[in-house]
Order: C-alpha cells, then structure tokens, then sequence
C-alpha cells in the first residue's frame, strides 16, 4: 500500500494485523505494525508495550556479513562446515540456548547434538530449571492465560515483576481484562504481590507483601501445613517477616476464593532453595485444591523458552541439560548444565543459538567460553558479546519480524508468527537445517553408531 | 566509605529496552553498570545518586554508579542491580546440582571511587525533602 508522507513523499507502507511480538513469553498476537516497506523498519507497533515497542521499532537490517571466522567474512556455507568440523572434532561439544527462535530451529538442534555425542541444554537451566526439576518432582497444576482471563479471582504473583519484564500480563490476561466469569475486571479479582522488593508490579497489587529476603520456601511451607489444619506460627514475623495476621488472612482468600492462580518467577528459582522454592508453591497450589480450584504457572522470560523445553522435551523426553555421549538422552541438571560444562572446563567446543552466556553468564563461565580451551560459534540476530568472542558467527534474521514458525506462549499454547517484511540474513531455520546435515554427514563417515536415527 | 551488602539482581524494564536496542550500545551499558541501594543504606555509607562505586566478592569485582532509592523500596541491607556483564562478575559457576547459579542474594563489598556527575532531573530522595 502506498502512503502519503507528512512531507508528501509517497511510502511503501504495509499494515501487518495480529503480528505476535517475540520479545518476552506473553506472546502478545495482537499487535499491528506499520511497516516502511522501502526503508525495511517498523514505524509503529500499536498495542505493544514499552518492551514490545522497542523490540520492534529498533529492529533494522544491519550492514554487516552473514558469516564470520575470526572476525573475517566468509561465506555461509564455508561458516557451517567450520562449525560442523568444530562440533565433530571436539571431545564435549554443547549447545545451548534456542530460547529466541521458533520451534522449527530448534527442532534441528537435538539432532545435531546427537550426532556428535554432545550435550544440549537451553537457557531454561538459568530461568525456570529448578521450576522444570520441581515439575517432575511434585507435578504442574496447570492452565491457560486464557482460562485466568475468563475465570481467575484470585491473582498471585510471587518472586517476579511483570510490570517491568511482561508489561502486558496484566492488561491482556489475569489482573484487568474483563472475563466471561470476571466481568468487572480487576473489581472481580484480589491481586496479591508477594517480593522482598517494592518494584512497580507492587503498585498494582490489593495486598503486597514484603517479604523476608530468601523466605520464600518458610512462607510457602506454612501455607501447605496450613492447608492440613496447621495454626501458622506465632513468631511468623520472625521468620518470614509477615505478621501472623496477614499470612493467616491471605491463606483464608486462597482458601475462599473461586479460582486462585498463581504466577512465580525467578525471586523463587534464582535464591537460596531453587527447586524446592518451585516444588514448594506448585505443592501448596495442588493442595489448595482440596478447597477450590487452584493453578501455578511459571512466568517465562524469552519469547519461545517455552517452545525450547516443549521441542527438547518431545525429542529426548527431557526439558534441558541433555547429553547424548553414550548415544541416548541423559538428563542430570548440575552435570550437563551449560553454567556446570563451562564453569568445570569440560566443553571444548559451544554452538550457541539465540542467546549470549558471554554477558550473563557467571566469570568463571564466561572467563571459558572466552579462552582458546572453547571453540565458540554464535549464530544470533544481533551483535552480543558472544557473537563478538565468537570464532565462527553467523548473523540469522529475527523470528517473529522477518521470518514465520512456531513459538509456545508462557502456558503452553503454540502461536504461528505473522513476520512484516524480509531480510538479507538466513534464518535459523535455515542454517540449522544445513547444519545439521553436514554434522550428520560427517558423522556417518566417521562411523558414528547412531548417526542414522530418525528424529522427528 | 566502605561497606557490605547483599545484592539481588533482577530485570527492568529500561535493561529490556536497551538490549532491544543493542547489547554493545551505550544506553543498555549505563543501565546494567547502575546500582540501586536503600536511602538508609546510602546514607550509612555516605553515598549519593551517581557516585562511583566498586562491587566485588570473592569471584570478580566490577564498577558501578549508584542511584538512590526512596524509602521502602529496598530492604535495607540490600542493594539491586540489572542483570548484565557487571552483575555476571560477581556470579559463582556453583550450581549445587541445578544448572542454576545462585544469582541473588550474595553478599558484595561496596566501595566509594568517586563523585559521579549528577543528571540534572535527578530528584533527591521524598526523606531528604523532609
């Protein structure tokens, strides 16, 4: 379609309804963006939030090459056959990340791994791990955000900010939208903010509480025995820092309420406790259903770090931190956890997909990957510090803006992305396809004793 | 000026937009290098929004500028930082068998450097208004 300008030059402008924005695991599938088709950038992208918003109007076609080896240009197909070389030569290749690209990329990456007895492992293992450890331990009372929408009166969030880091939960899904069973929106819900800090989630909250730093687990394990007929404890304010009276007053509106839900971050999955955090809040979730129905889910940070453990997780029946080096998947999180292979000096060989270990890695990670003991190779939409530390780089488009696929939305539920125009770059897709099939080619020929297994 | 606290870094919203716009670029850099203490522990160490600071502990140590928070916003003891390269020196490789580095709640040295310039849109802490 063509436009006029403020200063009357004609644009090549195309409207894109419904486009999904990939930037956190909300998903969002509402968005219309205006695209200057001539210029190749998104000048509008109404509904999207501020995280949203950035994600797409800063989003150009950089001028750069799609492949690097030590800094210097080559082409894709001489990039890939120093990565599958790289991949086959070394002793305990990984991989790792997968979280920002969709479905069909990551299909490709449990195959590559098993062809050269190497360990897979997405950035699930430093988000919600411990949570996908404690799902195996305790189970997942589940939902869909459609559901909270719909019917959820009592809203939780726990150890997370989604004001700051899923802008639009709130409006799109479980605090203000307007539900068949929730017709007067937040007036129909109580919402509840447990932190130990006062973030802007907290402004938005009926009850906050502040939280004892690290006490999380105390609460939640008070709240469970308070669902078997326990009194809370008197010196409640000395453990947790909650008075007796407010802790036994919210468990009475978890108790009462209609639909209870919980969403939990990474206050619970990063601090002391881990996984018995997780396992503690799905567990009192479970038993809040001997009184009324009650769900948790965890909130997902990247756009398709869901997809990531649903792909993985149908391939090789476990989520993250999987290693094919006696030719069948072995889950063991501490062992085959990208953080663990790097920090003990075992990988000598990272592929990493979408994701950049080299700035949110902890030192002694990074101070590996870095060194000349870890070939590094980085495939990404965008210049990071992995892909600069990189040997071999390779620039791919961006799901979601210039390419379609699959992502998983934070509770489960797969979206078809609406891309707004093309770009120079491969996508992920594309390269991971070839990838794979020089990684299993080499591996055929050096008679590797599972390199014809089927994957679907 | 010298002292401990403990540190808990988490995501912001500003850390969101500035990696949209480029990890090497200098606004998502001043996010992620911004350390945010209490009112009461600012004054107890004798700090000012924009004051240079060091953080370490016994994995890395790393420069940081302070931003004063208003009262009740942080527990006191605590002080908040965006996840980025500065807050990943200060990370243990440790996982105690989870993949997942303690990445909240460790106790870091603060220590002054030097007088930071203030932006003129700083506000002073509601307290020191009085």
């Amino acid at each position: 379609m063509s436009v006029a300008s403020k200063d009357n030059k004609i644009i090549n402008e195309k409207i894109v309804e419904n486009a999904t924005c990939t930037f956190c695991g909300c998903c969002c599938d509402d968005i219309t963006l205006t695209v200057d088709m001539d210029k190749k950038v998104i000048t509008k992208a109404k509904d999207a939030c501020v995280l949203g918003k950035s994600w797409f109007l800063n989003h150009v076609i950089e001028d750069k090459p799609i492949a690097r080896i030590d800094g210097k240009e080559v082409s894709l197909d001489e990039a890939i056959d120093e990565a599958a070389k790289i991949l086959m030569e070394a002793k305990f290749p990984i991989l790792y990340g997968m979280s920002d690209t969709i479905c069909e990329a990551q299909r490709q990456c449990a195959p590559i791994m098993d062809d050269c007895g190497g360990t897979i492992d997405t950035t699930t293992s430093v988000c919600h791990g411990p949570s996908g450890m404690a799902f195996q331990g305790v189970g997942e009372p589940t939902m869909t955000l459609g559901e909270v929408k719909n019917r959820a009166d009592f809203v939780m969030y726990w150890g997370g900010n989604p004001a700051e880091a899923h802008p639009r939960h709130f409006a799109r899904y479980a605090v203000t939208p307007e539900g068949m069973y929730t017709p007067n929106g937040k007036d129909d819900r109580t919402v509840v903010i447990v932190d130990v800090r006062h973030t802007k989630t907290a402004g938005v909250a009926d009850i906050f509480l502040q939280l004892k730093p690290g006490k999380d687990f105390e609460l939640l394990w008070m709240l469970r025995a308070a669902c078997k007929g326990v009194d809370i404890p008197n010196d409640c304010k000395d453990i947790c820092g909650l008075d007796k009276e407010v802790v036994e007053d919210l468990f009475q509106r978890m108790k009462n309420c209609t639909y209870g839900v919980i969403f939990f971050g990474m206050g619970l999955t990063m601090s002391r406790g881990r996984h018995f955090n997780s396992g503690a809040l799905m567990a009192l979730a479970t038993d809040l259903n001997e009184f009324t129905h009650f769900v948790a889910k965890p909130a997902r940070g990247h756009g398709n770090v869901t997809g990531a453990d649903n792909v993985v997780s149908w391939q090789t029946g476990y989520p993250f931190g999987v290693n094919f080096s006696r030719g069948h998947p072995r889950f063991n999180p501490g062992e085959f956890t990208t953080v663990d292979t790097l920090s003990r000096h075992e990988a000598d060989a990272a592929l990493i997909i979408a994701s950049d270990p080299v700035a949110n890695f902890p030192k002694p990670a990074i101070d590996h990957i870095t060194s000349d003991k870890c070939k590094l190779i980085s495939i990404d939409t965008k210049n990071t510090p992995t892909s600069e530390a990189a040997h071999v780089s390779i620039q791919t488009s961006t799901y979601g803006i210039n390419t379609g696929g699959t992502v998983y939305r934070m509770d489960d539920v797969p979206i078809s992305l609406r891309p707004a125009f093309d770009s120079p770059f491969p996508s992920d897709l594309e390269v991971l396809t070839k990838l794979r099939k020089k990684v299993n080619e080499l591996s055929k020929k050096a008679n590797r004793p599972y390199a014809t297994k089927k994957y679907i | 000026m010298k002292g401990q606290l403990i540190l808990l870094p988490g995501r912001s919203a500003k850390q969101g937009v500035g990696l949209n716009k480029g990890k090497l670029k200098e606004e998502y850099i001043r996010v992620t290098t911004t350390l945010e203490v209490s009112f009461e522990d600012a004054a107890e160490l004798g700090l000012e929004t924009a004051d240079i600071v060091k953080i370490s502990n016994h994995i890395g140590e790393t420069e940081v500028q302070v931003k004063v928070l208003r009262e009740g916003k942080l527990p006191v003891g605590y002080a908040f930082i965006p996840y980025g390269p500065p807050s990943s020196n200060l990370f243990d490789g440790e996982t105690c068998g989870t993949g997942m580095p303690a990445s909240k709640g460790m106790t870091i040295d603060v220590e002054f450097i030097k007088k930071g310039v203030k932006k003129k849109t700083a506000l002073p802490p509601k307290t020191a208004i009085g």
